[in-house]
């Protein structure tokens, strides 16, 4: 790309950040998402990784509230809340991003497809991604995590694949919008290839919608790995917010009212999602244009 | 003399934005009295629409108005919420433009002026009113069972002035009635306003950008810039020999249908009108005027005498020059 | 509605269901080849009994075969036999079922009456505090994880309190019989009830908010106005009726997903529903019965977007008429 482009795209991102700032929720999930990304990136400083294993903790009391072993009590195997939280987070964190990725490359790549060639490849997509809308999403992901085993990779799989049609819906409105504007078609009338005004021109007038509704899927994913953790599918070897969560609820620590055990990672997946959907609709706010003009009635 | 029907005094209109306040309307006074017809020209931002607005204050929430607006002596803008409902629609009514999204796509035509007359003639079976409503502008009576998206644009216009007329109001404003429309539609609208205003002996003021219609339905015509007024005269007067620049340049934009040398002739004006937030000093039109004179950034223009009953508010006027 | 529209969509959900179908037979037998061996490991068959039980499974002949045997009996709603319990799937399933409608249609109803007043109000008076407090609730509770908000009401009110019990859906040891019975079931399902009403509300009404906002644009609203309309008639009459239109749909698709909607919370609660037998399956695995409910579940949403694809003409008169 040449040094103008790169100009403009540093010049257009700074204009988005100063208007990002001026959006007071917009920055309020980007400073708590910040913290927990830093907790997660950062979990040794914050936690005792040893204290996850069982073996390691025969001396903990079982079962303690708060006071006892702050600062946030023991499971029924003497493990500390706390270190599994922090712990925690990184699966949380992971998976959230890693399956949101998977759903945004094949929804981008399926959105722009069938909005660029229209026709036939457009109603074969079309159909493609609506039998994809009407699979329920728990019930296939907890088959697919019966038949494939429990794993963070297959959970990461399982929900990046089924969470594509939303975006592939949602880019090839924009593209097919993109698509009418002239530039498009003077790069065609030049003999541009498809490929080349796809990714030169299409893709980089895509690219912010694509953003915005990456940080919206986020959440969604990770209250799906929340879920399917919590109903045993997901890694036995790592913990995270919704295992802890299954763990409790198998050891009976609702009938012992051991809430320092399960309201804390409930807390923590509230905090999180709330984040990115504070940042996705302030993103959205910024670049949908739609939206812009409403905002200055 | 009768009191007038309508009388504006020093109306200011302002908007609160997201970027600050813009004033739309910095300064409009007119009388209207029963049965006239008065017509309203000007660019697109001018402030003709939110005058319209202002007359039923139907404007966003926000937005400041100062001024008078009486309405058979009564102020609107000091009126209490429920006297205001009685008002609108009763004692004067507005044909908005756009007609597609002006009315609710999802209720039937009939429904949508039985509303009005339902409203302020409580108990009375609208149907009968509706019918003959929409056979006094030109439509079936059956189309009342229509939906909006089922008529043509110039349909649905004549459905919006039957609407206006529901509740027999005693002015009608027109806010740009024909400018969606197509060559021919427009006539027959005009035609119709026309009649109506003659028939019914209604008053009307008539908002467009287009000079040329308003000489033949209005018989006085106020064209404005920026807010304000700056020329106001009989129609045809106003058309024909302009005495501020800005009204020549518009008139001169539409050309006369069936006059070819107004046809080859076509002028438009350079420049845009300017922001509200940012108004030229002295007259504010100076910046595009092709005759602008050193004084013209220093003079703060009023409406002066032009002669003929018509005022202007360009300098030129004092020495007695026109256009 | 043209009646070729309507076979458009019937046809279109046909073929959904087709494929559906079809990818349940694929996806169960990705998993294991002989689940006769698997079952009955550690227990020796003579090759008569082996044989028996693998033609019970319905597992001999070739994959074609199979696939056609599939076919054949799932058109005849026969969803094979459970592995844990060794009853048809289909009686399994039909026992299940009211349960789950019970539970998520009224949570559902619930949700969605008070999601579309919450959206409603916040979106005509944007910008207020109101508008502020409604939003902000609407997105906390959407954000939260449902079974865990069921966990936390069941340790206050069930645990702690005492007003509401643990979980099932009635008193084992009571003997009660009609009216009795039903309001003991109610009882029981007030808090898996509240938990997905709650979790739910906050969807409808930021659909509805957005959906008034969109609608508060229009011209068709001043005109309203200026014919002298209060403003709660200008909202009702004019705003509302345009802003549902978008929410009808999503409401539509709401209850498709009904039967699946609850697979969690039935969990927490000990519901007897399609939920707690979705993860009770879960430990076999019993694929059967998976397979059956996944089936199910599918099916369930594909009748229902059909559904919503069939009334919306009759809602918005710009589609009706072409």
């Amino acid at each position: 790309m040449t040094a103008l482009a790169w100009e403009r795209r540093r010049r257009a991102l700074g204009r988005t950040w100063s208007e990002y700032r001026r959006d007071r929720e917009g920055m309020v999930g980007l400073i708590v998402l910040a913290v927990f990304v830093a907790i997660a990136l950062l979990a040794p400083l914050f936690a005792d990784e040893s204290q996850l294993h069982a073996v390691n903790t025969v001396d903990n009391a079982v079962w303690a509230p708060p006071l006892d072993h702050p600062p946030l009590g023991t499971d029924n195997l003497g493990r500390p809340v706390w270190d599994q939280l922090v712990y925690g987070s990184q699966v949380s964190l992971l998976v959230g991003v890693a399956a949101t990725l998977i759903a945004i490359v094949i929804g981008t790549v399926v959105g722009v497809t069938a909005g660029f060639f229209g026709g036939w490849t457009d109603s074969v997509l079309n159909r493609l991604s609506e039998w994809f809308l009407v699979i329920p999403f728990i019930p296939l992901a907890i088959v697919l995590a019966a038949i494939l085993g429990p794993s963070l990779k297959n959970i990461i799989l399982v929900i990046g694949v089924t969470s594509w049609p939303v975006t592939a819906r949602l880019i090839r409105a924009q593209v097919l919008t993109v698509k009418q504007r002239l530039f498009v078609e003077r790069s065609r009338a030049l003999g541009a290839s498809s490929a080349h005004v796809m990714g030169r021109h299409i893709l980089p007038n895509v690219m912010p919608l694509v953003i915005a509704n990456a940080t919206l899927t986020v959440p969604i994913a990770i209250l799906s790995e929340t879920t399917l953790a919590f109903l045993g599918l997901g890694d036995p070897l790592r913990v995270s917010w919704g295992s802890m969560l299954d763990d409790a609820f198998s050891a009976g620590a609702l009938g012992r009212e051991a809430w320092w055990w399960y309201l804390p990672p409930g807390l923590c997946v509230i905090a999180v999602v709330l984040a990115f959907t504070l940042i996705g609709r302030a993103l959205e706010a910024i670049l949908d244009p739609r939206l812009r003009a409403g905002r200055q009635g | 003399m009768s009191a007038p029907l309508l009388s504006v005094r020093d109306l200011h209109v302002t908007y609160s934005s997201g970027a600050g306040p813009v004033p739309a309307v910095r300064g409009v006074s007119f009388d209207l009295a029963q049965g006239e017809s008065l017509g309203l020209a000007g660019e697109s931002g001018c402030g003709k629409s939110t005058i319209a607005g202002a007359l039923l204050r139907v404007l966003p929430r926000g937005t400041e108005i100062t001024g008078e607006v009486l309405v058979n002596g009564e102020d609107v803008l000091t009126m209490k919420p429920g006297r205001l409902r009685a008002v609108r629609w009763r004692e004067l009514s507005i044909v908005f433009q756009g007609a597609l999204h002006s009315l609710n796509p999802v209720q039937r035509m009939g429904d949508q002026i039985g509303e009005a007359i339902e409203l302020h003639f409580r108990g009375t079976d609208p149907r009968p009113r509706v019918a003959e409503l929409l056979e006094l502008v030109g439509l079936p009576a059956r189309r009342a069972g229509d939906f909006p998206h089922q008529l043509s644009g110039g349909q649905r216009q004549r459905v919006l002035i039957a609407l206006a007329l529901a509740c027999n109001p005693n002015l009608l404003v027109a806010d740009e009635p024909t400018t969606a429309l197509d060559v021919m539609v427009q006539a027959q609208v005009l035609e119709l306003l026309e009649r109506l205003q003659r028939e019914l002996g209604l008053a009307m003021i008539f908002i467009t950008h287009d000079l040329s219609t308003l000489s033949s339905v209005c018989r006085r015509t106020l064209v404005m810039y920026a807010g304000r007024v700056i020329e106001e005269g009989e129609s045809t007067e106003v058309f024909s020999r302009p005495a501020h620049p800005y009204a020549a340049a518009l008139a001169a934009a539409f050309p006369t249908i069936g006059d070819p040398a107004s046809r080859l002739n076509p002028s438009g004006l350079a420049g845009d009108p300017p922001d509200p937030r940012a108004m030229p000093s002295g007259c504010p039109f100076h910046p595009r005027c092709a005759v602008a004179e050193p004084r013209c950034s220093t003079t703060e223009v009023e409406l002066w005498p032009a002669g003929n009953g018509r005022r202007a508010a360009c300098v030129r006027v004092l020495d007695g020059r026109i256009a | 509605m043209t009646v070729r529209y309507a076979v458009g969509k019937a046809l279109g959900a046909f073929a959904t269901l087709a494929f559906v179908v079809v990818f349940n037979f694929f996806l169960f037998r990705i998993v294991e080849g002989n689940p006769v061996a698997t079952l009955y490991r550690g227990r020796n068959l003579t090759d008569a009994q082996r044989e028996a039980l693998t033609h019970q499974f319905g597992l001999d002949g070739s994959q074609f075969e199979q696939f056609l045997r599939y076919l054949e009996q799932t058109v005849q709603l026969n969803l094979g036999r459970s592995y844990a319990t060794n009853q048809p799937v289909i009686d399994e399933i039909w026992a299940a079922a009211p349960q789950t409608i019970a539970l998520v249609g009224v949570a559902t109803l619930i949700s969605m009456v008070i999601g579309i007043v919450m959206g409603i109000s916040s979106g005509w008076n944007r910008g207020t505090t109101k508008d502020r407090v409604l939003t902000s609730t609407s997105m906390t509770t959407w954000s939260t994880p449902d079974f865990w908000l069921g966990m936390i009401l069941l340790t206050v009110f069930a645990v702690r309190l005492g007003l509401f019990p643990t979980g099932g859906i009635e008193d084992p040891s009571s003997g009660a019989t009609g009216l009795e019975k039903l309001l003991d079931q109610a009882w029981h399902m007030t808090l898996p009830c509240l938990t997905l009403a709650i979790a739910y509300v906050g969807e409808f009404a930021l659909v509805m908010r957005s959906s008034i906002l969109d609608v508060m644009r229009e011209d068709y609203l001043t005109l309203a106005r200026a014919k002298g309309l209060r403003d709660a008639q200008v909202r009702d009459r004019h705003a509302v009726r345009n802003a549902l239109l978008p929410s009808t749909t999503l409401i539509a698709i709401n209850f498709g997903f009904v039967l699946s909607g609850a697979i969690a919370v039935e969990t927490v609660f000990s519901w007897p529903g399609l939920g707690l037998l979705t993860t009770e399956s879960l430990a076999g695995p019993d694929l059967p019965m998976l397979q059956g409910l996944f089936l199910v579940f599918s099916a369930s949403v594909i009748v229902f977007n059909l559904v919503a694809d069939l009334a919306y003409p009759f809602l918005d008169p710009r589609v009706r008429y072409r």
